[in-house]
């Protein structure tokens, strides 16, 4: 009994201190008065504030607008990829997974000093570089998303469309496309968290004029604690857990249908 | 004879510097049941695959109707493949899956439905329109595989051991389906198989395969009755395989005894491999027999005994009879002059080996 009132106490605290910081920060979003521990009242001031200025709503749709083109853009190279390597030898699968699974783990500073290094020579800084430079971190994600769909899919549907009389490219449409549909689906959404998520990257690739959300508060922080970035961040809190959510409901069906099929073999 | 729809010349095929295929000839008459068997890895799957256009080969031609096909692709061949793991495809309702080879070929709507009708009929499973594939059984999946590819008329029906993910009922009663529907659709099957009772009961013609070679090709009585090498007549069936001498004609040495056989046209004293059908070992009296030996085990099999006996002539024989003798029993064995099949000892080491894998 009192082991069980223990766990329970325990899991609360892990979570208070998880997200006891944000909702303290939502909470302030919301908070009339500028201090940070006095309660003023309601209001929704700073973001009738934030949504009148040019500048954040900018960085708002620069955000939105990077996040699903470079999403976009790696799930469909990420999905070439990933067809590519299953149809690779054992061994070149691991060479070629080890070497799409860096830019994952390697520290974001590294990747986005080299991205910089690379473009002020090839590409001028601006959103062009920026885009790049998320699809380049976004398409590792999407692989992952994809492949473990590919293993489990039964190869022989391909070849009965085919005997079927079936072009390839009808197949692959007809028959291989609705089947990676959910992989696919987690891929991209998961391609677009990492995206709104950045800030190093986005630091270090993007031009004087650009701005996302993240390097928008970076800046404006620099400048001074102002109500209006709480009311900007609980946005951008706002906005991944949305895409979050979109993840699990498609992952789960992945998932679902992968273990059905392992089931069945 | 009806004309040969298929031609099969000097196909060579190999994967990783393994040679599967080596030369190998063979064609297959319009309407026929043919069944392409051997252990696994004898290159059966891989000539099949050759034939639906998924594999090509090496070196060599497949002619299909006196046209040279090698190269063209899977899907402008006059063939349909019914696949091991049914391949069916799994976002689609059954009438999808059946209709999409017609919906290629762009039959009019009225069409599809009558053939789906049809076809759903054929394989004993009507109203199953609007299901989907992973609600039904696997013998049901491997129905519809089957509807699927004769809803596209094929000359040829390719079907790679279909009916083995089934359990031994469901695929007995599959078999008797698989005959009724070659006689009802009257065309060709080429049929993959390694389970020789599946070859035995189904087929016009068995060709047996081993290690990319053709060993024998013959109606099932003539591959049971007549194996034209060890390897064959060990694969079909159970055989005891001795090693013996021929003296001459219609005369065999075994053990050190005379025996005889039926057999012409061997050189004098020329060793050769004597094959004896266990069903055709004979046990009775001990003074009744040809030879005497001592019963070692004894196995019952359901509708006969299986008995190992060691002879006094130093061979132990396999038989099978109804009637029970207990271990350590003292029989006679006798073997009638027909019984024994006389082949030709393996002439190179080449052959050699082909036999012992």
């Amino acid at each position: 009994m009192i082991g069980k009132t223990l766990r329970k106490i325990y899991i609360g605290l892990v979570i208070l201190f998880m997200y006891a910081p944000i909702i303290v920060l939502i909470v302030l979003s919301f908070n009339n008065s500028r201090s940070r521990v006095v309660w003023g009242g309601f209001t929704l001031k700073w973001y009738s504030a934030l949504f009148s200025s040019s500048s954040y709503m900018n960085a708002f749709y620069t955000t939105i607008i990077l996040a699903v083109l470079s999403a976009g853009i790696a799930t469909v190279i990420g999905l070439a990829a990933a067809l590519g390597i299953t149809a690779m030898r054992k061994r070149n699968i691991q060479i070629m997974l080890f070497f799409t699974n860096i830019p994952l783990v390697n520290a974001d500073i590294v990747t986005g000093i080299a991205l910089m290094l690379w473009f002020v020579r090839f590409l001028p800084l601006g959103f062009m570089s920026v885009l790049v430079a998320h699809v380049t971190f976004n398409m590792p994600y999407v692989i992952l998303c994809i492949l473990p769909r590919l293993d489990a899919m039964d190869m022989h549907q391909f070849e009965a469309a085919r005997d079927l009389g079936a072009g390839i490219r009808y197949a692959f449409w007809k028959v291989m496309l609705p089947d990676l549909m959910p992989g696919i689906f987690s891929g991209f959404f998961m391609a677009a968290t990492m995206s709104l998520d950045d800030f190093v990257i986005t630091y270090f690739t993007k031009g004087p004029g650009v701005n996302t959300l993240s390097t928008k508060i970076y800046t404006e922080i620099r400048k001074g604690i102002k109500p209006e970035m709480y009311a900007l961040s609980s946005i951008l809190f706002l906005l991944v857990l949305i895409i979050l959510i979109l993840i699990n409901v498609t992952g789960n069906n992945a998932s679902r249908s992968i273990n059905k099929t392992i089931e069945e073999k | 004879m009806s004309k040969k729809l298929i031609e099969l010349n000097h196909i060579s095929k190999s994967f990783d510097n393994t040679l599967v295929l080596d030369e190998l000839d063979l064609y297959i008459r319009e309407n026929e049941f043919v069944t392409l068997l051997g252990p696994s890895g004898c290159g059966k799957t891989t000539l099949l695959r050759i034939i639906g256009g998924f594999e090509k080969p090496d070196i060599g031609s497949v002619f299909f109707d006196g046209m040279d096909i090698t190269m063209l692709p899977p899907n402008h061949r006059q063939v349909n493949t019914v696949f091991q793991k049914y391949a069916l495809f799994t976002h689609m309702t059954i009438a999808e899956n059946i209709a999409f080879g017609l919906r290629i070929k762009k039959k009019s709507d009225a069409y599809i439905k009558d053939k789906i009708k049809y076809a759903l009929d054929l394989v004993n499973l009507p109203g199953f329109e609007n299901r989907m594939p992973d609600s039904l059984s696997g013998g049901q999946q491997q129905r519809i595989a089957i509807a699927r590819a004769i809803v596209n008329e094929p000359k040829v029906l390719l079907l790679d051991e279909p009916l083995g993910a089934l359990d031994l009922k469901l695929r007995q009663e599959m078999q008797y389906e698989l005959i009724r529907l070659k006689n009802e659709l009257g065309i060709t099957f080429i049929y993959v198989t390694h389970d020789q009772e599946e070859a035995l009961t189904m087929s016009d013609t068995i060709v047996v395969m081993n290690q990319g070679y053709i060993q024998q090709i013959g109606t099932p009585e003539c591959i049971y009755n007549e194996p034209e090498n060890a390897f064959v007549a060990d694969f079909i069936g159970e055989s005891n395989i001795i090693d013996g001498v021929m003296l001459e004609d219609r005369l065999v040495e075994i053990g050190g005894q005379k025996f005889a056989c039926v057999d012409t046209g061997f050189e004098k004293n020329e060793p050769v491999d004597v094959v004896i059908r266990p069903e055709d070992v004979e046990l009775g009296e001990p003074e009744g027999g040809q030879t005497e030996g001592t019963v070692t085990s004894i196995i019952f099999k359901g509708v006969h005994w299986e008995i190992q006996v060691e002879s006094i002539i130093g061979i132990t024989f396999m038989a099978q009879t109804t009637q029970h003798f207990p271990v350590g029993k003292r029989v006679g064995i006798s073997i009638i002059p027909d019984n024994f099949q006389i082949m030709h000892k393996p002439q190179s080491e080449d052959e050699e080996k082909l036999i012992e894998e």
